[in-house]
């Protein structure tokens, strides 16, 4: 590529300048004398720019680079670090969700088994109240028929010499009234 | 119609003479200068910051310290680190010269085959004593191709030998003829410019085209002589 632009570079010089590959062969850059000033200044001017790059611009650079690459590296390994501890706080929080749940579930039970009992004590307890006022019922309207009955043999007696005086005209004493009252009631027992 | 050739004129600006030999700083010289002194700022002034998150400038030091050490990296391997420095300084510095050397008026030392040729030769030289440096005799072996018929060595050692002796040929020829060819042609189409008054639009239109494809033939000539460099390099260090 270089040698065919080189040629049309000549050839369009040859034909503007008229002189053709002779004035190209002209070339200032072929002309010995210009050869020692710009070996010179070139050896000159490559030794400073070897000195400067090596000595203070590339070491400044690759400090830099260095740094970001030890910062890039420490950032990651704390990023590492934070990304440990979140784990283990996770993992303490769910142990710790987990003991409080037992501890609630524990807690729950022991109260229902507490209110079950309490329910069935006091369901006995009021089923034994309830007995004794049974009872205690049961005992009175036994004694109030057992008074009721004697009151009734009483009134019976007296109804029996009442109605014989005034049907037969005649008093009948209490004693024989009660022996008759008994005889009757004996008899339809 | 001007000399297309002229840009190419090396004038003293400071004559001088140093032990019977001309010194005198040029145009050339101070360019060269001015190169050197350019990328020291570059280099310097933009990593001066220090910033975590780098800045256009820093980013672009730093791009092209990475981009050399990269380079040098895949072609050498890690022995290549010592010579990072150097292979560094001659990629800016053809780089920065042959873009400088595209400001209007500019001087473009690169276009010089001497300039050229001077580092080509150094290279070759250098490369060469690191391989007898490390290698001593067996730096020869480089020259017999392996796995070769023994009959065929007499003709491919020479031409193994020839080869390696055209490598400083070959690169300073190829920096100093696209620098050459590329500013002469845009010179070309300069005159049409001016010559064609009206007309001048087209070639003016070419020489735009001209002056982004001779920043892109900048940059890869710079890249190609330093490459190849590491290449030297490698085959100096490695043999085959």
């Amino acid at each position: 590529m270089a040698f065919s632009r080189l040629l049309w570079a000549t050839v369009a010089v040859g034909l503007l300048g008229g002189a053709g590959v002779a004035r190209a062969a002209g070339m200032p850059q072929l002309n010995p004398e210009v050869f020692p000033p710009q070996l010179v200044w070139l050896a000159v001017s490559f030794l400073i720019l070897y000195l400067v790059m090596a000595r203070i611009a590339l070491p400044r650079v690759s400090q830099v680079l260095e740094e970001r690459q030890d910062r890039i590296e420490s950032d990651l390994k704390k990023a590492e670090q934070l990304k440990g501890d979140a784990e283990a706080a996770e993992r303490a929080y769910e142990a710790g969700l987990a003991e409080a749940r037992a501890k609630a579930q524990a807690a729950i039970r022991a109260a229902n088994q507490a209110a079950s009992e309490k329910a069935q004590q006091d369901l006995g307890d009021l089923a034994a109240r309830l007995a004794g006022e049974v009872a205690r019922a049961e005992a009175a309207i036994a004694e109030a028929r057992d008074a009721a009955m004697a009151n009734l043999e009483a009134v019976s007696v007296e109804l029996a010499r009442a109605t014989a005086e005034r049907l037969a005209g005649f008093e009948v004493d209490e004693r024989t009234a009660r022996a008759a009252y008994d005889a009757v009631t004996r008899e339809r027992q | 119609m001007a000399d297309p050739l002229h840009q190419f004129e090396v004038v003293p600006i400071i004559p001088l003479e140093i032990g019977g030999i001309d010194a005198s700083l040029t145009n050339a010289g101070a360019f060269m200068l001015l190169a050197v002194a350019t990328i020291s700022v570059f280099m310097i002034a933009s990593v001066r910051g220090r910033d975590l998150v780098p800045g256009r400038w820093q980013s672009l030091a730093e791009l092209s310290y990475e981009f050399v050490a990269n380079m040098i990296r895949d072609n050498v391997g890690t022995e290549g680190r010592r010579y990072f420095p150097f292979v560094f300084s001659l990629f800016m510095f053809i780089l920065f010269g042959n873009l400088l050397g595209l400001i209007p008026y500019a001087f473009t030392f690169t276009s010089h085959i001497i300039v050229t040729f001077a580092m080509a030769m150094f290279v070759f030289l250098g490369v060469t004593s690191i391989g007898i440096a490390l290698h001593g005799v067996r730096f020869l072996g480089f020259f017999v191709p392996s796995g070769v018929p023994k009959l065929m060595l007499p003709l491919l050692v020479p031409i193994e030998i020839i080869s390696y002796l055209s490598r400083p040929v070959s690169l300073s020829i190829r920096l100093f003829a696209n620098m050459t060819a590329g500013h002469t042609m845009m010179k070309v189409f300069a005159g049409f410019v001016v010559m064609l008054g009206v007309g001048g639009v087209a070639p003016l239109a070419v020489d735009v085209a001209l002056t982004g494809f001779e920043f892109l033939v900048a940059f890869l000539q710079a890249y190609v002589f330093t490459v190849l460099t590491c290449l030297y390099l490698n085959d100096a260090i490695h043999l085959h």
